[in-house]
């Protein structure tokens, strides 16, 4: 089997409020999915549903080739899942709480490799209630971890981490992927789903609104170069291929599908004119960009 | 690991997290015994006639009496307020999503709140038979009260199950917990003893509701005559133990109330 999770015109309503508006989703076994949306799109109801933790009003789900709604216990053996929040009893010690998990599995990881991995090697004899919330929020990885799963859920995973713990998640979820491991991951961070996974879905109001590879995201948006250059004369003498350039904060800025032609017609056009094209620059546009203009601007909702 | 085996490391961690929790700790496990030397010392030990007739040692009636109070402590005002912490940490949720089957979660917090309520049922004796002289059931009385002890702990263990299905959140679960079981462990003549003089209400009431029985059950069975023993009172505590179970099985919930 090479599809670890098939999803199709997936719904979930709430009374009259739709969380999820019918959505398709395709992960491959051994791939890092993120779906990448603001707060409130539907990304914790959409994987509470892939999870077991929810059932749906519509569509059909296959996880592993289970329906997650039935809540196997052979389902819930091959998967890991790591909240948006973390709940774990105070008084166990990390290494208490990892066995504990890991017994509840047919085979588990060994213990002490599982705390390894997450860093918290130092932390093994340490009660729970005494460690940092980025700490536990380790532990929660390790527990999930700790059973051995084909296929890990992670839910918003480094919501309200500072940029170092970040770092160290992103590792540490970098290298599951070393392990063939299939990791379904939400996040509202774009710079997270871009480091991290090889296809993302960009979810707003419910419904899937662009999805591909983090490079190819949001299709002829995406796909077009934006080339700035400064001119302090001659402005309006401009070559025919930056007619439709607007002028940015002092500076000309266009978008093309065609850079190499562009810039060939406008630096022989300066050349020739003995003018300095000021602060030339040739960007492609940052995921953000993509996504904010994707989602409607509501990105930086938190 | 086999289901039994899981059972067994359910109650194993949940002792350990039990007893490092000194709140549990000592809530569950001082109290009684605190209260037993409070209410002996305060009301001496006089004598009480509770019906007709009917006279009893008062400080060999708290033993008894304290004896339930450990019982409904350990399980059913324990689990109700400490079930109620672990479901809104997020616990019970995540536990929900491990291969680990709801069932044997829960009996692992139900056995072990029942082995400490036996522990302390068996510590109360030791200090009632040392201190106060009270006598140690034997031959049927010794069955009638272990029986009593079990059922009564089995059925307040459910009841406190299915009483986190009306506490909101965790905040809200020591008052209103505590506002169920303290008016009736009063109306059971738990801490001062039901008497012949005492107003007909708080009677009636007390017959209604399954902690009366239950202290009836266990003083018949462990103090012994002049009072009498009744299969009927623990038939009443069996059955708001099955209510109590039937309420948590459609009611109980993994997830925080929103």
């Amino acid at each position: 089997m090479t599809v670890a999770i098939e999803v199709k015109g997936l719904h979930k309503s709430y009374g009259s409020v739709e969380a999820v508006a019918g959505i398709d989703l395709t992960v491959e076994v051994g791939e890092v999915f993120a779906l990448l949306g603001p707060n409130g799109a539907g990304k914790t109801t959409t994987v509470e549903i892939l999870e077991g933790y929810r059932e749906r009003s519509a569509g059909d789900v296959s996880v592993l080739g289970y329906d997650p709604a039935k809540r196997e216990r052979a389902f819930r053996r091959r998967i890991g899942i790591v909240l948006q929040s973390t709940g774990i009893d105070p008084y166990l010690t990390v290494r208490e709480t990892v066995a504990l998990y890991a017994a509840y599995y047919p085979a588990p990881r060994d213990v002490d490799e599982v705390i390894e991995v997450v860093g918290l090697t130092e932390k093994r004899d340490v009660r729970v209630i005494k460690l940092s919330g980025g700490q536990q929020r380790r532990l929660d990885v390790a527990i999930a971890l700790a059973g051995d799963p084909e296929l890990l859920f992670l839910d918003e995973p480094t919501t309200g981490f500072d940029p170092g713990a970040r770092r160290n998640a992103w590792e540490i979820v970098r290298n599951l992927t070393a392990l063939r491991k299939t990791v379904f991951l939400t996040t509202h961070y774009m710079d997270e789903a871009q480091h991290l996974a090889s296809r993302v879905a960009v979810i707003a109001r419910g419904k899937i609104v662009a999805e591909g590879p983090p490079s190819t995201l949001g299709g002829r948006a995406a796909a077009a170069t934006i080339v700035r250059f400064g001119v302090s004369e001659h402005a309006d003498e401009l070559p025919e291929v930056a007619r439709d350039a607007r002028r940015v904060a002092g500076r000309m800025e266009l978008s093309t599908t065609e850079p190499t032609h562009v810039l060939h017609e406008l630096t022989s056009w300066a050349v020739t004119r003995g003018i300095e094209l000021d602060a030339l620059e040739v960007v492609r546009p940052s995921l953000e960009d993509v996504y904010l203009e994707l989602t409607g601007g509501e990105a930086g909702a938190v | 690991m086999s289901d039994p085996g899981l059972l067994l490391l359910q109650v194993r961690f949940t002792n350990r997290a039990f007893w490092r929790n000194p709140a549990s700790a000592f809530f569950t496990f001082a109290f009684p015994l605190m209260f037993l030397v409070i209410f002996t010392s305060l009301l001496g030990s006089g004598e009480l006639e509770v019906a007709p007739g009917i006279v009893i040692q008062q400080d060999r009636y708290y033993v008894a009496a304290m004896g339930t109070f450990a019982v409904i402590s350990a399980t059913y005002t324990n689990l109700a307020i400490s079930l109620t912490f672990t479901r809104d940490l997020g616990i019970l949720k995540r536990t929900r999503g491990t291969p680990l089957p709801g069932w044997i979660y829960l009996s692992g917090r139900v056995v072990h709140a029942v082995l400490i309520s036996l522990l302390l049922v068996v510590i109360t004796s030791a200090f009632g038979i040392l201190v106060y002289s009270a006598d140690v059931p034997t031959g049927a009385a010794l069955g009638q009260f272990l029986i009593t002890v079990m059922i009564g702990a089995s059925a307040f263990s459910a009841l406190g199950l299915a009483t986190t299905a009306i506490v909101p959140n965790a905040e809200a679960a020591p008052p209103i917990v505590n506002a169920i079981i303290l008016p009736l462990l009063f109306l059971s003549g738990v801490f001062i003893p039901i008497q012949e003089s005492s107003p007909q209400w708080m009677k009636t009431v007390g017959d209604i509701f399954p902690v009366k029985h239950f202290v009836e059950a266990t003083m018949g069975s462990f103090y012994g005559a002049p009072l009498s023993f009744d299969w009927f009172d623990v038939a009443i505590v069996a059955a708001w133990g099955v209510a109590g179970l039937l309420l948590a099985i459609f009611f109980f919930s993994w997830e925080p109330r929103k």
